[in-house]
């Protein structure tokens, strides 16, 4: 029945076929990156300028999203909260998805020994709770664009390193990774070249729910007064000093939150809805 | 109705993930009458299964019977709801599968599978069921039938499963019952067991079978008809002993030559005198833990010695699990061995891959059974194909694009096939590719590990022809690894008989019709002919059977 209603809405182009879900994700996506980009250059007011006289102020024409606590443009503060959350998110979950894949692809590969050892580390990484080693980390070390970077990366790495190596152990297994081992083929040839391209539709699907988790992970973080310090803010810090205008209904509080929800939810409905190749090529 | 079974001009559907509707079957008919079998056999793809699997009114996910009448038993099972077809399933129509060891619940003993049918149609209270499973199961001469009931799958040998999975299709007393390629993944010692054992039940209880199958030996065996297959159409249909000695469709006939392999003709510029090409001397090679004197627990290879001269192939043969593989992937270093020599082109060669030379590596190439996992599915094939040339002999990309053309044409592949990826090929098709990639290293020696075992007969006695033509054209030698006697017949000059890890005996192909050691002489007696009285007419020594047989 799934598959009937999918099939009905799909369109194909260029030999692969999409799914209106998926194109509008991708749109939702396309529009946060690109005023990751460009918000210096398309924000009304500066995001420490006190525009409005009241605070928690309404929607209106001068101010689309109204005011903050501080009677700041809630428009300017979301689209430059943009930058931060995905940029600081997008840096990390790079960092911690090559990093785990590379190393679980060389683990499922040479195997014995570094195999063994790295997985039994990564696994004790893994048992420390995230938000617990962020809180610790960000109160040892202080918090900056670059800790923060690296904290959420490291969270992550021995997450996208299990679900590497369980995919690349499978392909491990192939007769071709024989044929390519007697042939005598390099540890880097055998990873890039014959593992990787046999994975990467899995890799990239869980690249995007670990960008989710990330997104996640910096507002709870920002939330708690750990992530990015005023007067930058990114939507988790919007959230938490705008929590105050909850009984006013304030647009101030909303807004962001639903900034969050619409990136996360996007990214989870394009991992769902991928363009499909199509494979019947004779018709 | 004086059939039991009358399929009237059948059409079924499939669609592909594009959304185009392909007609798998083109308007197939066929009787069968009450107590009869009837073979359905072409090669993969021919909608053999298809067809057989409509006779209970289903149809694979993404097909669709689209038209035409499927009467059994005066119900037409096309025009019928899913529920009313499950009442039918089981008492009127059962189903054997091919993988009966897939097809078992692995967490429930076998008694309580086989007598799964009687509880789901309410037939007969569980005591009854069990006595009658017993029955069936003595019927089916399987030992111990008081008490295999009490056992696991894993606990049986595949043989033995493939025949409880017949016991479980026939509890219902079903009029028809559907063997889907039941012998196929079986051994020939175990097939002739199992194939008896098939045809005693089905005589005695006059039950109307369904036989599906490309072994034409097979076959002629079981059935009283035959339905020969092709791109979804009947393309011959008569009684065994018409379709056997008076084919007219040149399809059967091509089928039939299949049969019988040209014999290649022993090299006239092989002198003699040559050195040996491989010589390996008292090779063991097992799994498990080392033991105190440097050998394996479990030994799958036990102190195995051959020679390969130049020019000229050697066969191994055996069934599965006498360590034939086993053999292959150590002599290549995949599998490193724990003790003897691997002598190659004079020189003595280090037991693992990883510590050979590149030009030994080179120079000894391995071909495996299944093309699906040999070929990498991301690559298309150029990619396959050009990564020997770029890798042992630096070509560059011209040079590169040149050579795969002409790997191409050896292997007879269209040069536009280049483009595609694995998955888009057929399984000969496949299988070639496999093999133009062993021949872009400009090898000495190929090592065949089973590669016509996945194919049709027609297919594969296009690759064995194939084989001998680059033999020719190449100066190759090979070692070629089956359980399929009629092959390695057709391309040996030497062949060696495996059992139980050791070497039984080596024997050339004119000496076949009289092998010395008792273990050949059963293995040879075990391959089926196309004659449809000799299942009947065998006579096998009893000791012999015991000794060596895994029932």
């Amino acid at each position: 029945m799934t598959m009937a209603r999918a099939a009905a809405s799909r369109r194909s182009l260029l030999g692969h076929s999409y799914n209106v879900v998926g194109v509008v994700a991708s749109l939702v996506i396309l529009a946060w990156t690109l005023i990751a980009i460009f918000a210096p250059y398309i924000i009304p007011h500066s995001i420490g300028d006190i525009v409005d006289d009241d605070y928690f102020g309404p929607m209106r024409q001068a101010l689309w999203l109204g005011s903050d606590y501080l009677g700041r443009d809630m428009l300017s503060r979301v689209l430059m909260g943009a930058r931060y959350t995905v940029g600081i998110s997008l840096a990390a979950v790079f960092i911690a998805c090559f990093s785990g894949v590379v190393l679980g692809m060389v683990a499922a590969v040479t195997g014995g020994w570094f195999d063994t050892c790295l997985s039994r580390f990564l696994d004790a990484m893994n048992s420390i709770p995230s938000k617990l080693f962020g809180l610790v980390v960000v109160a040892a070390v202080g918090s900056s664009i670059p800790v923060l970077i690296l904290t959420l990366a490291v969270i992550y790495i021995p997450g996208a390193y299990r679900f590497a190596r369980a995919l690349a152990v499978n392909i491990n297994t192939m007769d071709f990774m024989t044929v390519a081992r007697v042939r005598g083929e390099s540890t880097a040839y055998l990873i890039g070249s014959e593992v990787l391209p046999n994975i990467i539709r899995p890799v990239l699907a869980d690249f995007g729910l670990r960008f989710v988790f990330i997104v996640l992970l910096l507002s709870g973080l920002s939330f708690l007064g750990l992530g990015l310090q005023p007067p930058l803010a990114d939507w988790g810090a919007l959230v938490r000093e705008n929590i105050g205008g909850l009984p006013f209904a304030a647009p101030a509080v909303i807004v962001p939150s639903l900034a969050i929800a619409s990136l996360t939810i996007s990214v989870n409905l394009l991992i769902d809805n991928l363009p499909q190749k199509i494979r019947d090529r004779d018709a | 109705m004086t059939n039991l079974v009358e399929v009237r001009n059948l059409r079924i559907e499939a669609k592909t993930d594009s959304g185009r509707i392909v007609e798998i079957i083109k308007g197939v008919s066929l009787d069968i009458a009450d107590g009869e079998i009837v073979a359905l056999i072409g090669e993969s793809g021919s909608g053999k299964t298809t067809v057989a699997l409509s006779l209970m009114g289903h149809a694979r996910p993404g097909c669709r019977i689209t038209g035409g009448e499927i009467n059994v038993n005066g119900k037409n099972m096309a025009a019928l709801s899913e529920k009313q077809r499950a009442k039918l399933r089981g008492t009127d129509i059962a189903y054997v599968p091919q993988s009966a060891a897939a097809s078992f619940n692995p967490s429930a003993t076998i008694m309580e599978q086989v007598i799964e049918v009687t509880r789901i149609h309410r037939l007969m209270p569980p005591e009854k069921a069990r006595k009658r499973a017993v029955e069936l199961f003595r019927a089916l001469s399987l030992p111990d039938p008081e008490g295999i009931g009490a056992r696991y799958p894993h606990q049986v040998s595949g043989g033995q499963l493939q025949r409880l999975s017949a016991a479980m299709a026939l509890i219902g007393d079903p009029k028809l019952v559907i063997f889907d390629e039941p012998t196929t993944a079986l051994d020939v010692t175990t097939q002739i067991d199992v194939l008896k054992a098939f045809k005693s039940v089905m005589r005695a209880g006059g039950i109307a079978g369904v036989y599906v199958s490309h072994d034409l030996a097979v076959v002629a065996q079981i059935a009283d008809h035959i339905v020969v297959l092709k791109g979804g159409e009947v393309q011959e249909a008569g009684s065994t002993t018409e379709i056997l000695s008076a084919a007219r469709h040149p399809y059967t006939r091509e089928l039939l030559a299949a049969f019988e392999p040209k014999r290649r003709q022993a090299h006239a510029d092989a002198d003699a005198g040559a050195k040996p090409l491989l010589r390996i001397d008292n090779v063991t090679a097992g799994y498990g833990a080392v033991r105190d004197d440097g050998l394996p627990l479990i030994r799958a290879v036990n102190a195995v010695s051959l020679v390969v001269e130049k020019g000229r192939n050697l066969g191994v043969i055996g069934e599965s699990g006498c360590g034939k593989s086993t053999l292959a992937r150590v002599i290549a270093g995949i599998h490193p061995a724990a003790a003897g020599d691997i002598i190659f082109d004079g020189k003595q060669l280090e037991r693992a891959a990883s510590k050979r030379s590149q030009d030994q590596l080179r120079e000894m190439q391995i071909v495996f059974q299944y093309a699906d996992t040999a070929l990498n599915p991301a690559k298309p094939i150029e990619d396959i194909i050009s990564r020997p040339l770029a890798f042992y002999h630096a070509m560059n990309r011209q040079a590169r694009t040149k050579r795969v053309d002409e790997l191409l044409d050896m292997v007879r592949l269209p040069r536009a096939l280049r483009y595609r990826r694995p998955s888009e090929l057929s399984g000969g098709q496949k299988q070639r590719v496999n093999f133009a990639r062993a021949l872009a290293a400009d090898p000495k020696l190929i090592i065949c590990d089973e590669i016509t075992s996945a194919l049709d007969t027609v297919v594969a006695a296009a690759v064995i022809e194939l084989l001998k033509e680059l033999q020719r054209e190449l100066g190759l030698s090979y070692i070629f690894i089956s359980h399929d006697l009629s092959v390695v017949e057709a391309i040996c000059d030497e062949i060696m008989v495996m059992y139980n890890g050791e070497r039984v005996e080596q024997i050339s192909p004119d000496g076949l019709k009289a092998p010395a050691h008792p273990y050949s002489k059963l293995l040879f007696s075990s391959v089926p002919k196309l004659d449809p009285t000799w299942l009947d007419g065998l006579v096998r020594d009893p000791e012999l059977v015991t000794q060596y047989g895994h029932r």
